[in-house]
């Protein structure tokens, strides 16, 4: 399959602009948020201008028009990522709330004495790892909070992998669920999803990936990945903000209580007590977003044009490419796999001297767009050994060229604080 | 280029060899303070003693981590402030935030501010202000502590 990115880089209106006094973009934050094609943006508009209209509760044409976009959009869904049917796909705001909507229904299951898997207590236990974003720690630090159970993770080593030495020890009867991520936004590290999972199934625990870096650069199969729930958001993969997913297997969702409460999400509401709809509307309480939704399956329609695995392929090559640059920067310290071995698009790094916010200020002054802190992923930093780093996140927009322009300009930071640069 | 307005010689200087760096005892009050965006850090102590015109800032010593701004900073508030009056040091401390949230229309007086008019071009970026802020945050918390202190002794 033929990649043409001078083809793509065209469907993308933002990277038309010039930034800091009339400089080309040169955008390297994806792993933030991506860019969005022509194609998504004249869907959005598109919904607004002609379909726009409540769902399933509009008795209008406007409204069956409004319903279809949105439901189809969860049958796009369930197609990208191999769910057995559209009712495993839940619409959230982002992939924070998919794992909220997770650990608060499984703190509501252990409050209301449900018992089950979904109900822990002391004794129980939640297994994540150091690599987290912080929306794959703080839900599940709050949950064991409220129900006693105990956190435990695995660490990573310094080469930025997953160190799996003790899985025995951390996998065991008392873990009730086992919360990874698939890729690292900061390490850009693959994880092996596949055989944790297994691992966790055996000793009779569930598992949730966290797939907000990995789903908008490769193909994602939940049920080869061997997850039970898997939440990614629409705005790292060319859609808009404010739509994510939450895909669970059906059994699961069934046997779930409800996150949030309200309209949409009921079956009959008594003023004594309530019962709801079926999933995925049980989790899906209010007016959701609803030309969000129907603009994501524009972007999942946009990705499957050009391609997922030829996507991969350009990038691994530009991340190989960007990662040999890199390496030649004397004082440069690359966090996670150095070579494009199972990692992803976004690397992180330091450079003595230089700390990342001036870097990234030297960057930014040059239209060069980066990250610059602990990325929401503050323990990873601390077990790394660093206080913060920048982040280059690289997309199916960004070029070779765009690469060798990061390394020019991390020389220029070099050399405009006066640091041993080569 | 715009980066000689942000990143001014003095702001680089205090960067490279900052005053008063350290912690140092005796001390009255210390605080922790951190910028939840980007992890920078700054562990900040004051030491008060007593004068006709009320109490003086006697020594503030610091442990910072962090960007060039938030070194600096650091380093130009032990400058200014050691030596003042607390009175004083507050009036310093608000020019100092009124300069921060000018987005850069600021026109600091260098008779108040000293070295701290070199951070003038850091309010025309947003994402630095908090930067340049940290460290005036964290004293200002350590003396009005150590006041409190003073006041309940």
């Amino acid at each position: 399959m033929s990649f043409d990115v001078a083809r793509i880089r065209k469907d993308f209106p933002i990277l038309e602009r010039t930034v800091r006094d009339g400089q080309p973009l040169i955008y390297l934050d994806s792993a933030n948020t991506s860019q969005k094609p022509r194609q998504v943006l004249d869907t959005l508009a598109d919904f607004y201008e002609r379909h726009n209209a409540n769902i399933h509760r509009a008795t209008h044409q406007l409204g069956e028009e409004a319903t279809a976009a949105y439901e189809g959009a969860r049958v796009t869904v369930a197609g990208f990522i191999g769910a057995a049917e559209p009712a495993e796909v839940v619409f959230t705001k982002n992939v924070s709330e998919a794992i909220n909507l997770v650990a608060y229904s499984m703190g509501n299951a252990s409050a209301l004495g449900l018992g089950g898997r979904f109900a822990l207590g002391p004794g129980d236990e939640i297994v994540i790892t150091e690599m987290e974003h912080h929306s794959n720690i703080v839900p599940w630090q709050l949950l064991c909070q409220r129900t006693g159970a105990t956190l435990r993770w695995f660490g990573v080593t310094q080469e930025g992998r997953l160190d799996t030495s003790n899985i025995d020890g951390l996998i065991t009867e008392r873990t009730k669920l086992v919360a990874l991520a698939h890729q690292s936004n900061v390490l850009g590290t693959i994880n092996p999803v596949r055989s944790i999972a297994d691992r966790a199934h055996a000793a009779g625990a569930l598992v949730l990936v966290d797939a907000a870096q990995s789903v908008p650069h490769m193909p994602v199969d939940v049920a080869a990945l061997g997850a039970d729930f898997l939440g990614f958001t629409g705005h790292k993969m060319c859609g808009p903000t404010g739509i994510g997913v939450l895909w669970g297997r059906r059994e699961l969702l069934e046997e779930m209580p409800p996150f949030l409460g309200g309209g949409e999400m009921i079956e009959d509401v008594r003023m004594e007590r309530s019962t709801f709809a079926p999933p995925p509307h049980k989790f899906e309480a209010g007016t959701m977003p609803i030309a969000e939704a129907a603009t994501l399956a524009a972007a999942i329609g946009y990705l499957g044009d050009v391609g997922l695995p030829a996507l991969r392929e350009y990038e691994h090559g530009l991340v190989a490419h960007a990662l040999e640059a890199l390496r030649e920067i004397d004082g440069l310290r690359i966090l996670g796999p150095a070579e494009p071995v199972d990692r992803g698009a976004a690397i992180s790094f330091t450079v003595d001297g230089v700390h990342p916010h001036d870097m990234s200020q030297v960057l930014d002054e040059r239209g060069i767009a980066v990250r610059a802190g602990h990325h929401c992923a503050w323990p990873l930093h601390r077990a790394m050994g660093v206080q913060a780093s920048t982040r280059a996140s690289f997309y199916l927009y960004n070029t070779h060229e765009e690469a060798d322009a990061l390394a020019e300009g991390i020389r220029e930071a070099q050399r405009f604080f006066g640091v041993g640069g080569s | 280029m715009r980066l000689e307005s942000l990143y001014q010689e003095i702001i680089l200087d205090h960067y490279r060899r900052p005053h008063h760096a350290g912690l140092r005892e005796p001390f009255d009050t210390e605080v922790r303070h951190v910028n939840p965006v980007c992890g920078d850090e700054v562990t900040l102590r004051v030491t008060l003693k007593d004068s006709d015109a009320g109490p003086v800032v006697a020594d503030v010593s610091y442990d910072a981590l962090g960007c060039s701004i938030s070194q600096a900073s650091a380093s130009v508030l032990a400058d200014l402030l050691i030596g003042r009056t607390v009175g004083e040091g507050m009036k310093v401390n608000d020019e100092f935030l009124a300069l921060m949230q000018s987005q850069g229309e600021g026109e600091p007086d260098e008779d108040v501010l000293g070295d701290a008019v070199a951070f003038a071009g850091v309010s025309k970026y947003p994402a630095r202000i908090k930067c340049a802020l940290l460290a005036w945050m964290a004293w200002k918390d350590a003396t009005a502590q150590a006041m409190g202190e003073r006041e309940s002794a």
